[in-house]
């Protein structure tokens, strides 16, 4: 049971990794189009690593929001947007190494640190993230926050009618 | 063969730096949108971790709200795309320089 | 109304008079003259109410309200009303009336009228505001104020380059004495913490070490400003140039009020003064005194030997004050208002009547055209040459008594200006008044109408009368508080003669060798016959001893060479170096950075990352 959970993590993290890879540099295409339907990848894989995790709800969450809705609305923007001119821009070299030295610089701190701190030293997996839990913390401690990301949704909502109009000033 | 926190870390820390990368090279404005998504993502996985590992959900409820502000933002920003993109023809961002003026 | 309110109304009312004819009625002439001349009138007539409720020592000697608190710096706004500033009132609205009236007549054809008269009363203002002024800095506001209006004034006809330019060399030289002044002012104000003259005079009562070691110096700064104000040697040159302006000016700016400004101001300050300081004060009045008698007996211009006039009589006032008598001084500035304003403005008749013509061999024989003038100004001269018993006799005499008991040597270069002023004076009169007449301009003259002789007349009165009538003893009683002094008519009369017997027949004596000397040398003259006489002194004399030209090498030279550097200075090391070079560092660095903001969002975000980067590092890598 344990090895075949480490076994799963392994298959996601390099799954994830890899579409990742592919979302953001893939070499046999430029289209937006790829790249988005190889994030929805991604995120399928971080749903299973949630599920890993015993964070259950979150995975279905993840699902249901990432891969459904925003990742449509993506592919909705881009088709509606024609972009076929786009994709014969070439990646200047120059900002291609220097995004590369800046995002190494920050990994290497990022893997030095963990490697120094050691942060999961006698941490025990063991707290489930069911939907009922998660769902009390929410209404109770939460109930605030949790509000008030409903007032966000609605205002964002509003947002979006008033600049997709035609005539925006 | 045990998988600890470390592992699930390094995980996303390196979908966070793929983000960032894209966020840096990629010259159109959608895809430089997909890297945060991405970026958001490793930053929930993280958490999710930490949640599991420190006996504490409430990295996950944390990670519900970024979920949510997320889809918001996703939604207000792809209008925003498709606003310009009406005005100005491009998704480029070497095209939308107009903080240099 | 309360009786206090009445002083405000007598400084503030010239100065509306101005604000409105500026303002509003600069097209209506007779509107403009009229409320310049009622201003003062009603100015002197309410300062004849207040002194009748009031007497010459009202029991509120101070009006104030508290101007301006900076720090330990307490400014009132405030009037100070006693015997002293009460009777200058007098003077100056009094005298200052008769002016104003007779500038009707003189200049109703100017084409300038209202901006004479306004100009005429700002000066009234500034005048009476140093009068009345009860702490150093608000007389030293006024002090400016009189400049600047005598600047306005003098150069009243700024179309003519000559009044200009005097205009201007009054406006600096006084500029000069008044930053002495005010250097004085500091240290007056440092040592003693207060510029309220009564707290002044009653701290240094108290302790009259207070100035410390800065006293002789702080008082001849003081002095300074009195210098360049009342034309003191070495800073007189600017008086004789100053009638360039209108000759009512002249008169004012002489008799009444500008010039005596300075003596009023060394009296009001006496009790600064050390005894040292008061030696120099009395020797520069002296030889003030000297200088101006000298050039004046060799002058031609009917003006000019007034205006040296005036100088050596202000060396008077000025030695008297040195000589611990300021009461005299004020004495002979009052008396000396009178006759001096009257010889002005007899002047300015004369001037008037012979078209503009100011040179004295270009006239005589007036005595029968216009005898008003003729009988006032000779009413004038024997006043001024100190003829018994006309008010002259009197306050010359209080100086030459003062001299007879501190300086010998003093009391002898008194006598001698004496004599030449009476020199002098009856020389123009022989000349201008007497004999023939030497151009066909005198055949045309006419006597003025009555606005110019009206004030002469009462301005002659004064001059016979003011010696008698108590001006002595009204200063006396206030500067030497329980000194003796006479009462009655007759005892007035007789007075000098009993107090300095020495000092008052040599006085007379004084007169007399002078009109002597007159007599023989010009009753019959056809042309001066002093340069053939006395040869280069009389040169000398005419050139007014090279004051100008002396100036003119020295002052100007190195103030041109200083003014040279300056410009240097300011043009490369200020303009060029600091000014530009800082400007040209800023576009530069502008420049440089400019090429950083691309507008690229992502080179944006690249710094963004490095920056996270470095503080990451910082916080977390090492």
């Amino acid at each position: 049971m344990e090895n075949a959970q480490a076994y799963l993590f392994y298959v996601f993290a390099a799954l994830a990794v890899i579409c990742a890879i592919m979302v953001v540099a893939n070499p046999f295409s430029r289209s937006p189009v790829t790249s988005a339907m190889f994030l929805v990848l991604t995120m399928g894989c971080l749903a299973g690593l949630f599920t890993l995790l015993h964070a259950f709800f979150l995975a279905a969450v993840q699902i249901l929001v990432y891969a459904g809705a925003v990742m449509v609305l993506f592919l909705f923007v881009i088709m509606l947007l024609d972009l076929k001119e786009e994709q014969r821009r070439q990646v200047k070299s120059l900002s291609l190494v220097a995004g590369l030295v800046s995002v190494g610089a920050i990994l290497a701190i990022f893997v030095r640190s963990l490697i120094a701190t050691k942060p999961g030293e006698g941490a025990l997996a063991n707290v489930e993230g069911s939907t009922s839990k998660l769902g009390k913390l929410l209404f109770t401690q939460y109930l605030l926050p949790f509000e008030i990301v409903s007032v966000l949704l609605l205002v964002a909502m509003v947002g979006v009618v008033l600049l997709s109009k035609k005539d925006l000033k | 063969m045990n998988v600890g926190l470390e592992h699930y870390l390094v995980v996303s820390a390196v979908l966070f730096a793929l983000g960032l990368l894209g966020v840096v090279t990629r010259r159109n404005i959608l895809v430089i949108y997909m890297s945060l998504e991405l970026m958001l993502n490793a930053a929930n996985l993280a958490l999710v971790a930490f949640s599991r590992f420190n006996n504490n959900l409430d990295g996950q409820v944390m990670v519900f709200f970024i979920i949510t502000v997320a889809a918001a933002e996703v939604a207000v920003g792809l209008a925003l795309i498709v606003a310009l993109y009406r005005r100005r023809q491009t998704t480029h961002v070497e095209d939308l320089n107009l903080l240099k003026h | 109304m309360h009786l206090q309110t009445l002083p405000w109304i007598i400084l503030f009312l010239p100065l509306l008079a101005a604000v409105v004819i500026t303002l509003f009625t600069q097209r209506d002439r007779k509107t403009s003259a009229t409320l310049s001349i009622s201003a003062i009138v009603i100015g002197f007539v309410l300062t004849v109410i207040f002194i009748k409720a009031n007497s010459f020592n009202p029991e509120v000697k101070e009006v104030s309200l508290n101007w301006l608190d900076i720090g330990p710096l307490q400014a009132e706004f405030g009037l100070r009303l006693d015997a002293l500033s009460l009777m200058m009132l007098l003077v100056v609205t009094g005298v200052g009336s008769a002016i104003h009236i007779y500038s009707w007549g003189y200049m109703h054809e100017d084409r300038c009228f209202s901006r004479f008269f306004a100009s005429l009363s700002l000066f009234t203002f500034s005048m009476l505001g140093i009068v009345m002024a009860n702490n150093f800095l608000q007389m030293f506001i006024s002090w400016e104020l009189v400049g600047v209006s005598s600047y306005l004034l003098i150069g009243f006809w700024y179309e003519k380059a000559s009044a200009a330019d005097a205009a201007k060399k009054a406006f600096i030289t006084n500029r000069l004495g008044d930053f002495g002044f005010m250097l004085g002012i500091l240290i007056v104000w440092a040592a003693l913490g207060s510029l309220n003259f009564g707290k002044l005079e009653a701290g240094l009562a108290d302790n009259p070490a207070a100035l410390g070691s800065l006293a002789t110096l702080g008082g001849l700064l003081v002095f300074c400003g009195a210098m360049g104000k009342s034309a003191q040697f070495p800073l007189h040159v600017w008086l004789p140039d100053a009638m360039e302006g209108p000759t009512p000016v002249s008169a004012l700016i002489h008799a009444a009020t500008m010039v005596a400004a300075g003596v009023y101001m060394l009296s009001r300050t006496f009790f600064i003064y050390t005894p040292e300081a008061l030696q120099v004060i009395a020797w520069i009045g002296g030889c003030t005194a000297l200088l101006a008698a000298l050039v004046a007996v060799q002058q031609n211009d009917i003006k000019r030997i007034l205006a040296y006039s005036t100088l050596s009589q202000l060396g008077y006032m000025v030695m008297a004050v040195g000589l611990a008598a300021p009461e005299a001084g004020m004495f002979h500035l009052t008396t000396h208002a009178f006759f001096k304003a009257l010889l002005f403005l007899g002047a300015g008749s004369v001037i008037h009547a012979m078209h503009h013509e100011q040179d004295i061999w270009r006239m005589g024989g007036l005595c029968k055209k216009m005898p008003v003038t003729y009988w006032t100004f000779m009413v004038g001269t024997m006043a001024l040459a100190g003829v018994w018993p006309l008010s002259g006799f009197f306050s010359k005499d209080a100086i030459l008594a003062a001299a007879w008991h501190h300086s010998m040597p003093l009391f002898i270069i008194g006598v001698g200006v004496a004599a030449l002023t009476t020199f002098y004076m009856f020389r123009l009169v022989f000349v201008a008044f007497l004999g023939g007449e030497r151009s066909h301009e005198v055949g045309h003259a006419h006597e003025s109408p009555w606005v110019m002789t009206w004030p002469l007349r009462i301005l002659a009165v004064f001059s016979i009368v003011g010696g008698v009538i108590g001006v002595e003893a009204l200063f006396g009683g206030m500067l030497h508080p329980g000194g003796e002094h006479p009462h009655g008519l007759a005892a007035q009369l007789v007075y000098p003669f009993k107090h300095a017997p020495v000092a008052a027949l040599s006085g007379l004596a004084a007169f007399g060798i002078g009109l002597f000397a007159a007599w023989t040398l010009y009753a019959r003259a056809k042309e001066d016959p002093l340069p053939a006489r006395i040869g280069t002194l009389s040169r000398w004399m005419r050139d007014r001893f090279y004051f100008d030209e002396l100036y003119e090498a020295t002052v100007i030279k190195v103030h041109d060479a200083t003014a040279a550097v300056v410009d240097w200075f300011d043009r490369w090391l200020i303009g060029f170096a600091a000014v530009r070079g800082s400007a040209g560092a800023t576009s530069l660095f502008g420049n440089v950075l400019r090429f950083i903001q691309s507008g690229s969002l992502q080179a944006y975000a690249f710094l963004l990352v490095l920056g996270v980067a470095v503080i990451l590092f910082f916080v977390l890598g090492r």
